[in-house]
Formats: structure tokens, C-alpha cells, sequence
């Protein structure tokens, strides 16, 4: 398999697909001449003409609005945000109309636009520009959230989420883009909605997404030095979240901490621990911990950033809490 | 600002300390120096001492828990300070007063072992869900469990352990498994398997686990071989009874073999070494470390110096030190730097045995039985006293012939006890 970075399972995945559909095209500050702000669209503009690779003005409600009214008459829209930071300003359209679509046309009106852009911080990017939104869209019936964290799953959801007929919210990681793995040749899909296991244990369930999967395959390497087992199920897609997987894992291990990026309160973590409680209550044997960022808007300061953030020691305290090794 | 009270490392190899009993509840008052808790350390049973002045406001673990050194065990500061995860100190008197009216102890530490086989009054049991479901399944009775989990919550840790002792359903009283509270996790009971029952759990107490570590590097990575002779105890015996005829204090057998040790070792230095990884160091002083099996394992004791000391001398310290190593009251510097070993089990009639090196000692001797034999004795058949002794060197620091020339002293100062003070 070749190794790839995970900006470039991007790239292919939207070239193979631009290749395969007409009517996919992509949208976005800088996605043209300049190749995109984080060089995912990276040739795209040579092979496909500015029909298909659309330069936008800085107006994210605009273009927005432009991708869903392209979904609705039939074209497949890739909106590229820079971030999803700057996407706050366009959340209207992709709440307010591209979830609501289906449902308020009795099904005659679909939209099958994506929506992406990295999210979450990356380093030193300050409050504005450090917010891990997921649980935001994932809050919203109508809507699809994918969070791919290696490059093979990059590709495969990303293709999978433009065959969709269904808006999909495709949040990807600045720190991720430059990471490598290995991506299958050819042609593959990785379906939504399908948690995978990351690494097999058997002592500690770890619950994770996006960049969080790193943070807990550390804390498990540290840990296993300890006798710790630990598994580790990567969730890939946030909305529908896929419950077999996650319950198969803590039924097995009859413990669990879920690490996320974002804030604490109503996060990704807070409904994983609710299906988590209400499906298998008899299997757990220690509460449901959550490591998750600091509840303050994210610190300038790198020191301060770094203290904000789920790290693996962070992971591995609420291991031994969960294990009853410490208190 | 309360100080955190931190699991000290009360012993040179200790890594983590089993929380025996608290001394200090909270809200009572607390002075540099008092004993605050009772921990169990890879070794012997130690005291907890505060190192600073104040109200004793929280446990952070219960009795019975084992926690790694530098851990927060307690909260030390004023009067009613709330310090961080826990409640203030005044609301604690109420739920002593409700502990110690429902169990009726005086001043017995919320343990979880109380607390699991008489639960406060108004309390209710506390398992986690898996716990109670495997109790179901498995008919085991709850209110026979050991949880030590937070304030004694059952969870799966205690349910297989429980299990393990207790194979039919309601078997035991709740009023039977409550050991003394001072020795919460003595598990004397569980060393009969139950009837019925394939086996029996025990968990590893602190000395066991080092124990285990270290024999198992021993036998593992050390390359031992082993020399054995046997000695001539007649005149050894006669000298002895002669001696304690004097009425000045018991010499046994094992006191003449130490000190016999130690001379050997002093005309030897090269037995008298340790391995260093990458160096070997000979000492100057011998120290003969005694074996001297104990409830759960075994410890050995020094006896420093032990070439310079006379036989009564010998006599009294392995005594005292016998007994404090039973009763678990050594101190860690009573029982490390021992620069060679013995290991005594004549007085379990074992005829001979090979003893496992205590590294980073380079020997051993393992010392069996005195028993008398039919053998030739300058020229005659005759009954002797004899013993046999084997020594288990480590071939790293020790070859073959420096070995058998420090056993061959040893077996002649024994043949010849005069040797001794020669």
C-alpha cells in the first residue's frame, strides 16, 4: 500500500470523484489558483477548469448558500471552508437549509453537498480560531458528521460523503493534513457510520475521533508498559453514531474513558456515555470518564494551550481512575 | 492551603505502599511528626509521619488501598478548609459519628472491608453494576464481599476474588469475614481451598510481589552454580554445649555457622562481592544476611560485622532480629547491605538444599540438617555428626575454585571450631 499524507487521501479522493461525476465540483476560499489554503485542492484547478474549481469571495453565508442551491438542482457541491471557525458565519445555510431540505419538501428536495475544512486548533491559532465544533452540527437532525483520523479513512469518507445524497459536515485537522499512512490502491469506500477499532485490548475501552485517536494510541502504548490493555475504537463518523461497535468494545472491557477535543459540557462524549449507560448498564463496572478540553476559551499562550488540550497522560489518570488503580 | 500528604518511599526498592490504617481521621488535629497512617511497604509495616501542622482534613484513599509512592493519601491544613474533590472537614465528624454507631468499633478506619461486611446505618451496599451482575449470575451473596472500590464499592476485581472463596451461594456469614481491623487484608483464611472448590485466589501482598521480582531475576539472568560439602559438627556440637553450659546465653547452631560465614568470607573477599552490572564490588566489611522466613515470605536481617563479633553476640542480634522480622518491625537499613547470605532449614530436618542468590549478592548458603551418620573417622566407623552445606554462586563474580576454597575453609573452621578465635 502506498504511504500517503493525509492532505493528499483528500486530494485523490475529490479528484477520483470529479473523474467519476460531473456534476461534483468544488467551492472555496483559495480552493483554485492558489490550491487551497492547506493544499488540499493541489492540481485540481489544471485538471478540471475553473467550472469545477470555483475561487469564492470571503463570504461564507454566500457561497454557502450558493453549494446548497447547486445541491438542490442536482450538482454535488464540495464547499471548502478554511476553517470551520470561519464556517460560523455560514452555519444558517447548512442548519437552517441544507439539513432541513428533505424534510421540509416531504422528500421531493435532497441536498448532497459536503461540507468541509479542518477543525478544532491547531497551534497558537488563539480562542477565535481553535474550536473543535462537532457536537454542534452533530446536534442537528438532517445532518451527517464525519471526522476521519488516518489518511485510509480520510479518502474513503471523504468519497463516501460525496456519493451521499444527504448534506455531510466533513471536519478534517490542520495538524492532521501532514500526517502519513497507508492508503489502499485504487478504488475503495469507507462507509459512514462505521466506528473502527484502532488498536485490540482488553482491560480499558477508548473512545476517540479525529485527532484524539493519536492522543489515546499514545496513552495506550504508555499504558500497555503498564499491563494496561487498552482498545481503542476511533469513531470516523460522529452523527449516526455507530452504537454496535462502541457497545461490543465496553462490553468487552467493562470500562471506559472517551477522549474528544472539544468542551466538556454537551459534547461528542457526553452522547457516547448516554448510549453507553442506558444499552449496557449491567456490563459496566467503574462510571464512564471523559477527558476533554479545558472549559475556557483556548489560551494564546502556548503553554496555557498545551495545559488546555486532552493529552495521553490526561488519558491515562482517567484509565487508573476507571480501573480503580488510582483515586 | 492545605498540604497534601503523599505516599512516602519508606523503603529503598518500594514502589508503592499499601495503606494499612489511618492514625489520623479527619478533622482531628494533627502536629510535625505525628504518626498519621500505618503503610505496608515491599518489606515491613512502617509508620506515616506528618510533616506538617494542621487539621487532618480528607483521606484521599481508604485503608486497604495500594498506591504508588508520591500518591496523595491526605489533606493536612486549617480548620475547615475545603481542599479540592472532596468535602471539608466539618462534614466529616457527622459521618465518623454514623460509621462508628452502626459498626460499634471505637476507632476503627472506614475501611472497606468494614464497610462491605457491616454497612453504616441508612447505607446501602455499593457495587458496580457488572459486580452485581456476575454476583447473580453466579449466586454469590454481596454482603460477603470485600469491595475496595471508592467507599467500598464492589466492582469485577472483587467479585473474582470472592468467588474464588466462596463457590455456593450464601456459604458465608458477612460476621465471619471481617478480619481485625488494624490487619484489613490478612487473607489467612483463603489459604485452605474451600471444599469443593478447584483453587483458591489470593492477591499478592507487597512482600510477595518482591519476592517474585526478585528470585525471578535471580534464577533468570544469574548464571548459578552450586558446591557442596559436608562438615564435621561433633567438635562444633561439643563446643556449643559447652558454651551454653556457661549459662551466659543461647548459641545455636545457626550463630556458629554465621560467624563461621563470616570468617571464611574474610580470608575469601572474593565470595564477599556483589555484581554491578558492569563491575563486580568486593567489600571490605562482611555483612551476613540471615533468612528468616516470616507470615507471608521471608526477609533477611544483617548482621553486620559479623566477623568481629563473638558468638554470644551473634547469638542475641539474629534473635532480636528474628523476632522483629516476624512482628515486621525492622528497618529498611536492618535489612539491606548484606554482602552474603544463609539460609537455614535444618531445623525443618531438610538433609541438604540449594539457596537462590539474593542479588546483587555473588552467594549463598543454604544450611540443612545436623544429623548423625555412620562414616569413616580416622580409620573407624563411626556415628559423627554431620551437616551438609551448599553454596550457590554466581558464576559472573565467582569461579568454581574460589568458591570450593572459601567452602573448604568454612568446612574446617566448623570441624574445628577453635579455628574461630584463632
Amino acid at each position: 500500500m502506498a504511504v500517503i499524507t493525509y492532505r493528499d487521501a483528500l486530494n485523490q479522493a475529490i479528484r477520483e470523484e470529479m473523474r467519476l461525476d460531473p456534476s461534483v465540483f468544488l467551492m472555496g476560499e483559495e480552493v483554485g489558483v492558489y490550491q487551497g489554503a492547506y493544499k488540499v485542492s493541489r492540481g485540481l484547478l489544471d485538471e478540471f477548469g475553473p467550472m469545477r474549481v470555483v475561487d469564492t469571495p470571503i463570504t461564507e453565508l454566500g457561497f454557502a448558500g450558493v453549494g446548497v442551491g447547486a445541491a438542490m438542482v442536482g450538482l454535488r457541491p464540495i464547499v471548502e471552508f478554511m476553517t470551520w471557525n470561519f464556517a460560523l458565519l455560514a452555519i444558517d445555510q447548512v442548519v437552517n437549509t441544507a439539513a432541513k431540505m428533505r424534510y421540509m419538501s416531504g422528500g421531493q428536495i435532497s441536498v448532497p453537498a459536503v461540507f468541509r475544512g479542518p477543525g478544532g486548533s491547531a497551534l497558537q491559532l488563539a480562542a477565535q480560531h481553535s474550536q473543535a465544533f462537532e457536537s454542534w452540527y452533530a446536534h442537528i437532525p438532517g445532518l451527517k458528521v464525519v471526522m476521519p483520523a488516518t489518511p485510509a479513512d480520510a479518502k474513503g469518507l471523504l468519497k463516501s460523503a460525496i456519493r451521499d445524497e444527504d448534506p455531510v459536515v466533513f471536519i478534517e485537522g490542520e495538524m492532521l493534513y501532514n500526517t502519513k499512512g497507508e492508503v489502499p490502491e485504487g478504488e475503495y469506500l469507507t462507509p459512514i457510520g462505521v466506528a473502527d477499532v484502532k488498536r485490540a485490548g482488553t482491560d480499558v475501552t477508548l473512545i476517540c475521533h479525529s485527532k484524539t485517536v493519536s492522543v489515546a494510541l499514545k496513552a495506550a502504548e504508555q499504558l500497555a508498559a503498564d499491563g494496561i490493555d487498552a482498545e481503542v475504537v476511533d469513531l470516523r463518523t460522529i452523527r449516526p453514531l455507530d452504537h454496535e461497535t462502541v457497545l461490543a468494545s465496553v462490553s468487552k472491557t467493562h470500562r471506559a474513558v472517551v477522549v474528544e477535543e472539544g468542551w466538556s459540557f454537551a459534547g461528542v462524549g457526553a452522547q457516547v456515555v448516554d448510549v453507553i449507560q442506558r444499552e449496557i448498564f449491567d456490563e459496566l463496572d467503574s462510571p464512564v470518564l471523559r477527558v476533554t478540553g479545558a472549559d475556557v476559551p483556548m489560551p494564546y499562550n502556548k503553554h496555557l494551550e498545551k495545559a488546555s488540550k486532552a493529552d495521553p497522560p490526561k488519558v491515562i489518570a482517567a484509565v487508573k481512575r476507571v480501573m480503580y488503580l488510582e483515586s | 492551603m492545605a498540604t497534601t500528604v503523599v505516599m512516602e518511599a519508606l523503603s529503598p526498592t518500594m514502589e508503592e505502599g499499601r495503606l494499612v490504617e489511618w492514625k489520623k481521621q479527619p478533622g482531628d488535629a494533627v502536629a510535625v511528626g505525628d504518626i498519621l497512617a500505618e503503610v505496608e511497604t515491599d518489606k515491613a509495616v512502617m509508620e506515616l509521619v506528618a510533616r506538617a501542622a494542621g487539621t487532618l482534613l480528607k483521606h484521599a484513599v481508604a485503608a486497604g488501598t495500594t498506591v504508588p509512592v508520591g500518591q496523595a493519601l491526605a489533606y493536612v491544613g486549617a480548620a475547615g478548609e475545603v481542599v479540592e474533590g472532596g468535602p471539608a472537614a466539618q462534614t466529616t465528624p457527622a459521618a465518623q459519628g454514623a460509621q462508628a454507631a452502626a459498626n460499634g468499633r471505637e476507632k476503627a478506619p472506614p475501611t472497606p472491608v468494614a464497610a462491605a461486611a457491616a454497612p453504616p446505618a441508612g447505607g446501602r451496599l455499593k457495587a458496580s453494576p457488572l459486580a452485581r451482575k456476575i454476583a447473580a449470575d453466579r449466586g454469590l451473596d454481596l454482603q460477603a464481599v470485600t469491595g475496595t472500590g471508592p467507599e467500598g464499592r464492589i466492582v469485577l476485581r472483587d467479585v473474582e476474588t470472592a468467588g474464588a472463596r466462596q463457590p455456593t451461594a450464601g456459604g458465608r456469614q458477612a460476621t465471619t469475614t471481617a478480619p481485625a481491623p488494624s490487619r484489613p487484608q490478612v487473607v489467612t483464611p483463603a489459604l485452605t481451598v474451600a471444599p469443593g472448590a478447584a483453587f483458591t485466589d489470593v492477591p499478592l501482598t507487597q512482600i510477595r510481589k518482591t519476592i517474585s521480582k526478585r528470585l525471578a531475576q535471580s534464577i533468570g539472568p544469574i548464571p548459578t552454580f552450586y558446591l557442596t560439602a559436608e562438615a564435621d559438627m561433633t567438635r562444633a556440637a561439643e563446643a556449643r554445649e559447652g558454651l551454653n553450659a556457661l549459662g551466659e546465653g543461647k548459641v545455636s547452631f545457626n550463630d556458629i555457622v554465621i560467624k563461621a560465614t563470616a570468617l571464611a568470607l574474610r580470608q575469601h573477599p572474593a565470595c564477599n562481592a556483589w555484581w554491578q552490572e558492569d563491575r563486580i564490588r568486593y567489600w571490605a566489611d562482611v555483612h551476613v544476611a540471615m533468612a528468616v522466613a516470616v507470615e507471608d515470605g521471608l526477609i533477611t536481617p544483617i548482621i553486620r560485622h559479623a566477623d568481629r563479633k563473638t558468638l554470644r553476640e551473634i547469638g542475641a542480634e539474629a534473635k532480636d532480629l528474628a523476632l522483629r522480622a516476624r512482628e515486621r518491625k525492622l528497618m529498611p537499613e536492618e535489612y539491606t547491605g548484606g554482602t552474603f547470605s544463609v539460609s537455614n532449614l535444618g531445623m525443618f530436618d531438610i538433609d541438604e538444599f540449594t539457596a537462590i542468590i539474593n542479588p546483587p549478592e555473588a552467594g549463598i548458603l543454604a544450611v540443612g540438617r545436623i544429623a548423625d551418620q555412620a562414616v569413616a573417622h580416622e580409620g573407624q566407623l563411626a556415628i559423627r555428626k554431620r551437616l551438609r552445606l551448599t553454596m550457590s554462586c554466581d558464576h559472573r563474580v565467582i569461579d568454581g575454585a574460589t568458591g570450593a576454597q572459601f567452602l573448604r575453609t568454612l568446612v574446617r573452621m566448623l570441624e574445628n571450631p577453635l579455628g574461630m578465635v584463632w
